[in-house]
């Protein structure tokens, strides 16, 4: 089920500020793609592009394909719905809904788009919280709020939520930056394990962290405040990390700016 | 001796801290005494009233048939009679309001936040609820009084009465409404779209739930406001001294408009009765507004 | 209904794209001058989106509309009791709508009493209500702020007929002296004057206006409550830094940070007094006899005057006179409410 994603020339805005300015990469199937670059760079938006997150602020606007297996997510005529059910996304900062259970915020998606077989609910829990490294750690309260789990816990809820739905692409945006070292490293080894099954996108601010879960790394850099972000390069991680072809990758990956 | 060695061996110094001038420290004491007493000031009325409304009112209300009986048939003098006719009125006639404006402030107040964002609409709908919420009570029923009574032609009632109350309540719902919805955070809704749920779903179900507790509050309040009006139950509807429950035919009673009523009895008895309403809707305020607490704490998030 | 689309569609999107046709073409350098595709102008909306956003944008516009209509459903209703009005509108005091063949109304009095009133109200309560946001905000302990503040506002939770009875049986016999004394002492000055009722018949100007301080309390204090708890600490901070007391740090910080919500939030009170109705129909008698322009006069207000007519409301042109008088005062409170909104949205600006 894990798909490719093809990015076209996008180009991104926000009213009249050119956010990002025209990016073209592919994405492989059960892969991790690693989004690096310093603030500002726009790989947050190409990411949230992605899936037509993008477009929930008012005033953005998109130019440019993004092909999902050779299908364009923006053609006319496709519900950014139904984009968002097949290429899920988690966010920088665990969101699990307040009022539901954690067994409901597992299945939040499946049941908020009318699945009602109880049986078959309790199965894609387990499977979701077992595939996402949760499961022994909440089976016993599954009926208390996600909120009262640890940070980390709650990471890794919003993850079993979003593959619950069985996307076929896992858009991660810096879904590490607000947990401690041990949480980081549960949701790295989560992520090693997702691959099998999943195509990733991952954004992060922590090139380390790239340089361990990532197949190919993408850096972004921008010149300056109100200048569009840009794609620098592209590669496979372990070429990026020692033998980048761009100076200003090279400059960025030793630390010397960002 | 000692102390002698000491004077001398210590240099002249000024102490540490200079001490205030007299003036500031006068000025300072009498500024706080002041905005410490006009907090008295404030507190003297409200508990005067209440005290005047127990003292006055709570004899009444120890009768049993004043829970269960109504006016009717009283001479100016009787003592005795009850109060079940206006509770009967207070309560319908508030509840058709709060159905009417509850869905509709909820709406106005979801278009604010989720649909209208600044757009030209939503400040001038903004403008306008503000001015609503300034709207005099007696305006109100003036309004309905020139749609429903003389250009409909419907006669004077309870649903008159009622819809002169949506008037006052929908400020009240929009605000609440508005102000929850506000603060639930952006990445609550981003998490539901990335999950593949509609915007009308996502507001429904993960983004009311969450504010239910705020919204739920402010209504009851909003309703406990509404309960005490009096000036557009003189326009729109008759007084009765019998029970009616039917809200759209034939004069009703309520807690205020029988206030209102008695005082013109000016007897004993009426007086008697008066204060004894007078009590009763105050304290089913006071009640409506422990009600509202307790809701908000039934409903309020949690997070064990 | 959508639910059951929402899971029809719920395939992968292969199915209704014509995406084949699009295959990559590689990265291309410059910037397409015209897009592959025209972003999200053709936006697929689903139809329970729709409904719902319809319903909500309607119901904002329901406002507006209704705003508007209160406008003009008076104005409409008024204009046939103007047309037949045999006194001057605007200049006469008289108030005679007994008899719909000879009207003859104007509101000259009645705004010298909601005028009178309301003033007196807003002059007694301002200084009050700025003194408990200034207690409440920085002097009160911060356990007791809350609760304290939870007793200004109950103030606002006690209906206003029942301030009425309260102004008109228990506190009008008390203020009598007070108001005897005034008016043999300070007669000399014309407000305090002798008025179209005896000075100690309580049921005056004087009663009404200190009730409806009472009754006003509450709004203004929350409004300034709010402003003033908003001063910027490193102001306050800076302030306390170089040495100054309390009081200092009020009058330098606090007090000019809030200076303009303030006021915004008094003319909230002030549109909230002009419209007061059941506590001043208690509280004042009604007198044929013109004021005397001294806060000793009774008579009644807009409001009250609207009230107390109820029991004539059986013919229209009788009935269009009262509108006519609750159409100037909705212009009034729409006029007082927007200029207090004006200031309050104008004076958070630049500050913060």
């Amino acid at each position: 089920m894990a798909k490719r994603l093809d990015i076209e020339n996008l180009n991104l805005y926000y009213n009249k500020f050119h956010a990002v300015q025209d990016v073209s990469l592919q994405v492989h199937a059960r892969s991790v793609t690693a989004f690096i670059g310093p603030s500002g760079c726009g790989k947050s938006t190409v990411l949230r592009s992605l899936n037509r997150m993008h477009e929930v602020v008012p005033g953005s606007r998109v130019e440019g394909r993004v092909l999902l297996d050779g299908e364009n997510i923006y053609a006319p005529g496709v519900d950014p719905v139904q984009v968002r059910r097949t290429i899920g996304m988690v966010f920088q900062k665990a969101n699990p809904f307040p009022t539901m259970s954690i067994r409901d915020n597992v299945v939040a998606g499946l049941k908020l788009a009318g699945e009602k077989n109880k049986r078959k609910l309790d199965e894609i829990t387990e499977r979701s919280l077992r595939g996402a490294n949760l499961w022994e750690e909440v089976k016993d309260r599954l009926n208390k709020p996600g909120g009262g789990l640890s940070g980390g816990q709650q990471q890794r809820l919003c993850i079993a939520r979003a593959i619950a739905v069985q996307p076929d692409v896992l858009l991660m945006d810096e879904p590490c930056s607000a947990l401690d070292p041990i949480s980081t490293l549960a949701i790295e080894d989560l992520i090693a394990e997702l691959k099998k099954d999943y195509t990733i996108v991952i954004v992060t601010h922590n090139m380390q962290q790239a340089a361990r879960v990532s197949d190919q790394t993408a850096f972004f850099n921008v010149a300056g405040v109100g200048q569009p972000g840009k794609l620098v390069e592209i590669g496979e991680t372990g070429k990026i990390f020692s033998n980048p072809s761009q100076k200003a990758t090279e400059d960025y990956i030793s630390g010397r700016f960002g | 001796m000692r102390t002698d060695t000491a004077d001398i061996e210590r240099p002249a110094r000024t102490p540490a801290f200079q001490p205030l001038s007299l003036g500031r420290k006068v000025r300072n004491h009498a500024a706080t005494t002041l905005f410490a007493l006009a907090f008295v000031v404030a507190v003297i009325p409200l508990l005067w009233v209440l005290v005047t409304l127990v003292r006055r009112g709570l004899v009444p209300m120890l009768n049993a048939d004043w829970w269960t009986h109504s006016f009717y048939g009283l001479l100016p003098n009787d003592f005795g009679g009850g109060i079940y006719h206006a509770l009967v009125g207070t309560l319908e006639q508030t509840l058709v309001c709060a159905l009417i404006a509850v869905p509709l402030g909820v709406s106005v107040g979801i278009f604010l936040i989720e649909y209208g964002r600044n757009s030209r609409l939503a400040k001038t709908t903004t403008f306008m609820v503000d001015i609503l919420s300034g709207l005099p009570s007696i305006v109100a029923g003036l309004f309905i009084y020139a749609l429903w009574i003389t250009t409909f032609g419907f006669d004077r009632s309870g649903f008159a009465v009622s819809l002169s109350l949506v008037l006052l309540m929908l400020p009240v719902v929009v605000r609440v409404t508005e102000t929850m919805l506000m603060i639930v955070p952006d990445e609550l809704r981003e998490a539901s779209y990335a999950l593949g749920v509609p915007k009308w779903k996502t507001i429904v179900k993960v983004v009311l739930p969450t504010s239910l507790s705020g919204i739920l509050t402010g209504i009851i309040l909003g309703l406990a406001r509404v309960m005490g009006e009096t000036a557009p139950l003189l326009i729109l509807v008759g007084y009765s001294r019998a029970i009616n429950f039917n809200l759209f035919d034939g004069p009703m009673a309520s807690l205020p408009l029988t206030v209102y009523t008695a005082r013109k009895t000016s007897t004993e008895a009426g007086e008697y009765r008066m204060w004894g309403a007078a009590l009763t809707l105050v304290l089913l305020i006071m009640l409506i507004n422990l009600i509202a607490t307790l809701l908000s704490k039934l409903f309020a998030v949690k997070t064990k | 209904m959508t639910e059951s689309t929402n899971s029809q569609r719920a395939a992968p999107p292969g199915e209704n794209g014509a995406a084949p046709v699009n295959t990559p073409e590689g990265p291309v350098l410059e910037a397409p001058l015209t897009p592959p595709n025209p972003p999200n102008e053709k936006k697929v909306v689903r139809v329970g989106d729709r409904i719902f956003r319809t319903m909500a944008t309607a119901s904002g516009a329901f406002v507006v509309a209704l705003i508007a209509a209160i406008g003009l459903f008076l104005l409409i209703r008024a204009i046939p009791a103007l047309h037949a009005n045999e006194a001057n509108f605007l200049l006469s005091g008289r108030w005679e709508t007994g008899d719909p063949e000879h009207l003859a109304f104007g509101i000259v009095d009645l705004a010298w009493i909601t005028v009178a009133s309301s003033v007196f109200a807003l002059v007694l309560a301002m200084p009050v209500a700025a003194g408990i946001a200034l207690f409440l905000t920085q002097y009160a302990p911060r356990v007791l702020a809350r609760p304290f503040a939870y007793v200004v506002d109950l103030l606002a939770a006690v209906p206003s007929v029942i301030y009425g009875l309260w102004g008109a049986l228990v506190l009008a016999p008390v203020l009598k002296p007070v108001a005897v004394w005034l008016n043999t002492n300070l007669g000399w000055i014309p407000i305090f004057g002798d008025g179209n009722v005896p000075a100690d018949s309580g049921s005056n100007v004087f009663t009404a206006g200190i009730v409806l301080a009472v009754m006003i309390l509450p709004i203004i204090t929350g409004v300034a409550r709010e402003v003033f708890a908003r001063t910027p600490s490193a102001q306050i901070e800076g302030a306390l830094a170089l040495g100054a007391t309390k009081w200092e740090v009020v009058r330098t910080t606090v007090w000019p940070f809030g200076r303009s919500g303030f006021v915004g939030g008094s003319m909230l009170g002030l549109g909230r007094a002009l419209g007061e109705t059941v506590a001043l129909t208690v509280i004042l008698s009604y007198t044929y006899e013109g004021p005397h322009y001294s806060i000793f006069d009774a008579g009644a207000t807009f409001a009250s005057r609207i009230a107390l007519g109820s029991a004539e409301f059986n013919d229209n042109l009788t009935v269009g006179a009262y509108i006519a008088a609750g159409l100037v005062l909705f212009v009034s409170t729409f006029a007082v409410n927007a200029l207090a909104r004006w200031i309050e949205s104008s004076s958070g600006r630049g500050k913060e």
